[in-house]
């Protein structure tokens, strides 16, 4: 991937921003050395960019996160060096933002210098299996709620479409055509489609781009 | 394309409800279960159903009321401190016979505890949790799809008994996302000849209840209730079985910790040990006939339980104390790994033969 000075991925609850987000953070430590993710997740206690801290630390890559995330404190707050990501422009970030608008609004705080350095890209992760965005219109929906709480433009869209581990390649062939008439509507590009890394190899000629992602979530 | 979606536990709740008839939700949020309430403030306005975030617990459990009274399909949903606040109304809702659904999804307790996952709850939700003498059916799923399933059938079992059915899950089960077949076999609601849905002046008006002015006929009521607790008893317990015809070792665990153990179980039955696993789905009624059985060839059981030992006291009751039953546990929002189990499993098993 190509990656600007911060990448922002936002979209509706439980799309896979999260799982997206540490895998962008390992590709592009592969080629930049001064690397952060900010977990922003204002809404959703579990399951964050926090919970791979151990992962990052051992390959460099700095975690920008409320000291509060993955506790019992269930408290929605923001990192205490949440500025670094605008004010030191050394650094590449991938902001990992919660989900729907509520999730958004926090990174609304960051709008006026974002787009003052316009030098990003906020990507809508999609995903057409969840049950509130099964069809472009609906996406559509949430996607204008985003840009509303934020204040900031998308400028592409990711097609994560999954059903976690019982995914077949043929589930993630049936909704390029979902993402496409995303991007048609809202006048983005799709920028990748992406998928567990077991069905790469059996997708890699039939889609692209295609990016692989190493899950992070346990299965019990 | 696949017919299933990806859900959260909580939303499988939340559409299940939606696809069982449900119109009417009240609630309070707290974590971890908001996003059942997250999902019915969305979905409800557009369907023509009632989202209402009440100002508290009890307010939401006694709206719940007001609606079953009505004879209309409705839930609440909470975590733990929650459900705590509800008990007055669970105890008012069995004390006028009225069907609803209530879904905990636990957090670690006691007091405010914790948002990691517990089976705390056992007792509160098998004993009552409210004042006086009744029940409810506590259903415990353990997969996203179950929580789906579970949904359906809480409603149903609601409305054939006139009681209440509770969900009872955990974090993990409400936060988990699963592929889930929403292609649910829903039954049409039965009749509730008795809901106050107005006389149209050609009928006797009905009353909703749960005040008994003569002691004689409240005890009448409370004989009559219980007969019919029986018979959900004989009708209605539901669990699974997994290796346990041969089994020396038998675990007994619902929910999160079942999955856990089943794992455990595979475990031991490649190291030479034969170890199965009884799944209580119902937990009220607790299913007491394949403990029993299980008695007759196992030599011990292991009660695998996110709390500090509850179900432990229904196996060693189901169990008849013919074999000794012992507790594999982690407690205050932690989970059993199956390497616990598994040892647990060794140990009671006197090592490794």
């Amino acid at each position: 991937m190509n990656y600007k000075r911060l990448t922002i991925l936002c979209g509706h609850y439980g799309s896979g921003k999260t799982n997206i987000a540490v895998n962008m953070a390992y590709d592009l430590k592969n080629q930049r050395d001064n690397i952060a993710v900010a977990d922003l997740d204002i809404v959703n206690p579990y399951f964050r960019s926090k919970d791979s801290q151990k992962d990052f630390e051992q390959r460099g890559i700095r975690l920008i996160c409320s000291d509060f995330a993955s506790s019992n404190v269930d408290l929605p707050s923001m990192p205490a060096d949440l500025y670094s990501i605008t004010d030191d422009r050394s650094l590449s970030v991938i902001l990992d933002i919660g989900g729907d608008d509520r999730g958004a609004y926090a990174l609304g705080r960051l709008r006026d210098a974002i787009l003052a350095e316009n030098d990003y890209d906020m990507y809508m992760v999609v995903n057409k299996y969840r049950p509130l965005t099964p069809d472009a219109q609906s996406t559509l929906e949430v996607m204008g709620e985003i840009e509303g709480a934020c204040g900031i433009p998308f400028t592409g869209i990711i097609n994560n479409s999954n059903i976690a581990r019982e995914t077949t390649a043929a589930d993630v062939l049936e909704t390029v055509g979902y993402a496409e008439e995303v991007g048609r509507l809202s006048g983005l590009p799709v920028v990748c489609t992406t998928v567990e890394d077991r069905l790469f190899d059996e997708l890699k000629d039939k889609i692209s781009p295609l990016f692989s992602l190493t899950l992070q979530a346990k299965l019990i | 394309m696949s017919d299933k979606i990806l859900m959260k536990g909580n939303e499988a709740i939340a559409e299940a409800a939606i696809i069982a008839g449900c119109r009417h939700y009240f609630g309070y949020p707290i974590t971890p279960q908001t996003e059942i309430a997250a999902y019915m403030a969305k979905k409800m306005p557009k369907i023509g159903g009632t989202f209402l975030q009440a100002e508290s617990e009890i307010a939401a459990i006694n709206m719940v009321y007001g609606v079953a009274s009505a004879g209309k399909r409705v839930m609440t949903s909470s975590s733990s401190p929650g459900v705590s606040l509800k008990g007055e109304g669970l105890s008012y809702l069995a004390g006028s016979d009225l069907p609803s659904l209530i879904v905990n999804v636990q957090r670690g307790g006691p007091g405010l505890g914790g948002i990691q996952p517990s089976q705390s709850d056992y007792f509160q939700s098998t004993r009552g949790g409210g004042h006086g003498d009744y029940h409810m059916i506590v259903l415990a799923p353990a997969s996203v799809q179950e929580m789906a399933e579970l949904t359906v059938k809480g409603f149903e079992l609601a409305d054939t008994y006139r009681m209440t059915a509770m969900i009872l899950a955990d974090g993990t089960m409400g936060q988990m996302m699963e592929p889930v077949s929403l292609d649910l076999d829903v039954k049409p609601a039965p009749e509730k000849p008795w809901a106050t849905t107005g006389t149209g002046m050609a009928r006797e008006h009905n009353i909703v209840n749960s005040l008994s002015l003569v002691p004689e006929e409240l005890e009448e009521l409370n004989f009559k209730r219980y007969d019919r607790y029986k018979v959900i008893e004989e009708n209605e317990t539901m669990y699974e079985e997994y290796k346990v015809e041969d089994a020396d070792i038998v675990l007994a665990a619902f929910g999160i910790a079942a999955r856990v153990s089943k794992n455990a179980v595979d475990e031991a039955r490649k190291m030479g040990i034969k170890a199965g696993l009884i799944r209580p789905i119902t937990l009220w009624p607790f299913p007491k006939a394949p403990f029993k059985a299980a008695a007759e060839h196992a030599k011990a059981f292991i009660s695998v339980e996110l709390n500090m030992g509850q179900m432990i006291e229904d196996v060693i009751l189901a169990t008849e104390s013919k074999r000794p039953v012992t507790l594999c546990n982690r407690a205050g929002g932690m989970i059993p790994d199956p390497k616990q189990v598994l040892n647990s499993i060794i140990e009671v098993n006197g090592g490794i033969q």
